[in-house]
């Protein structure tokens, strides 16, 4: 199976000044693309060759894990942001933070320090268990949740590629600002 | 008997500075650099330095500070707190000495080439300084996310191109540190973006061959 870039649901200077054109020009437009290029390079011939994306993160290690889950993690990634975010989740999504964290600010300060406090490259994910309550899970890498049977909702990348040019190594004001940016109803959906 | 007040009281203040100086001893600052932060450029940008050196390996060493207090590690010296060490005090005492070894292994006019046995040596393992240059310029590139790729000697005087992720550091391996490349995307984004390899390949011009023969003859 061929992977592609997936669109970006929004032109590459709608999320300005949260998320540059620049930042989102090498993001998506050079890391993004090169996971998906070098992952289409390494599974012809191998067992993944026609495998589905969530099939090889889930069974695959090595150079394969880390293309695949970066392609899975980067298009799940900007898929959560809109130039129209900036909402708060509502319904069902509110009741589980508001049951597993006490209240919507609380579980935004708790996801930040989940990002702050990655050491390295990774990611910090808001997900799902199997008793259909939320966590707080921090990755490392290429890390997903998905491998230890959780379902992911909503994520922050804290690859420095992901702010250096707009925050260099303030992480902590990068994460206070894109929740500028979170479009809550379509996070909403994933839950 | 108001002149025998004078040096009793220079005798306290003599006690007071050594005092001072011995707790200094304990918390670890940032090294001076032999070169302005602007002398590197064009391969490493002045603000890329400023951020590099200025904020990073800074924040690593305020960290350091403020985290032995009150362990085993509050008199240690700096390797054996990485050696020892593991979670955010390794991670930061870590990231200090690597960085240390970094900034120090720089030049504006550096020896672009070894001499002497470490020359003799690399020769021996690698054919000629090319090859080992493109193994190790290829360790850097695999390794995948935040890390350092290093040039090491063992116990008994062979060199060792290791990958090491986040704070690693080859002293944890029993082997001594000799070029260390930082491959943490801070270190180069600011100055090529995503393209780590050319930042690789620019590196080797300002490598300074006289800090990594000291090393290796240590
Ligand atoms: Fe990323
Ligand atoms: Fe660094």
């Amino acid at each position: 199976m061929k992977f592609e870039l997936p669109q970006l649901p929004y032109a590459k200077n709608a999320l300005e000044p949260i998320i540059s054109e620049k930042t989102l020009e090498f993001h998506y437009g050079k890391h993004h693309q090169a996971y998906v290029t070098n992952l289409n390079n390494l599974i012809p011939g191998t067992q993944f060759e026609n495998a589905d994306l969530e099939t090889i993160i889930k069974e695959s290690d090595g150079g394969i894990f880390n293309n695949a889950a970066q392609v899975w993690n980067h298009t799940f990634y900007f898929e959560q942001f809109s130039p129209n975010g900036d909402n708060e989740p509502t319904g069902a999504l509110l009741d589980a933070i508001n049951e597993s964290f006490g209240s919507f600010d609380v579980f935004k300060s708790t996801f930040v320090t989940a990002g702050v406090t990655t050491f390295g490259s990774g990611w910090a994910w808001l997900v799902k268990n199997a008793q259909g309550k939320l966590e707080i899970v921090k990755e490392s890498n290429a890390g997903n949740p998905m491998t230890k049977g959780l379902i992911p909702i909503f994520t922050f990348d804290v690859w420095e590629h992901a702010y250096y040019l707009d925050y260099q190594n303030r992480r902590p004001d990068h994460l206070a600002e894109l929740w500028k940016i979170v479009d809550w109803k379509i996070v909403e959906k994933r839950f | 008997m108001k002149t025998l007040r004078i040096p009793r009281l220079s005798v306290w203040l003599l006690f007071f500075v050594i005092a001072t100086n011995s707790m200094a001893q304990a918390t670890f600052s940032l090294p001076k650099l032999p070169y302005a932060n602007n002398a590197l450029e064009p391969v490493i940008s002045e603000q890329t330095m400023n951020l590099h050196y200025g904020k990073h390996l800074q924040g690593y060493i305020t960290n350091l500070n403020k985290l032995i207090v009150g362990t085993a590690f509050e008199q240690a010296d700096l390797i054996s707190i990485v050696k020892q060490s593991d979670g955010a005090i390794f991670n930061n005492a870590g990231q200090t000495l690597n960085h240390n070894l970094y900034f120090l292994q720089f030049s504006a006019t550096p020896k672009l080439v070894p001499t002497g046995v470490l020359f003799d040596r690399i020769i021996q393992q690698w054919g000629n300084f090319d090859s080992f240059k493109m193994e190790f310029e290829n360790a850097g590139m695999g390794v995948f996310g935040s890390g350092w790729v290093w040039l090491a000697k063992t116990d008994n005087g062979e060199l060792r191109i290791v990958k090491e992720l986040n704070a690693g550091n080859p002293v944890t391996k029993n082997m001594e540190p000799l070029l260390g490349v930082d491959v943490w995307e801070h270190a180069y984004y600011l100055d090529y973006q995503n393209v780590r390899a050319k930042h690789l390949s620019e590196l080797w011009k300002i490598i300074d061959w006289n800090v990594i023969e000291q090393r290796y003859g240590e």
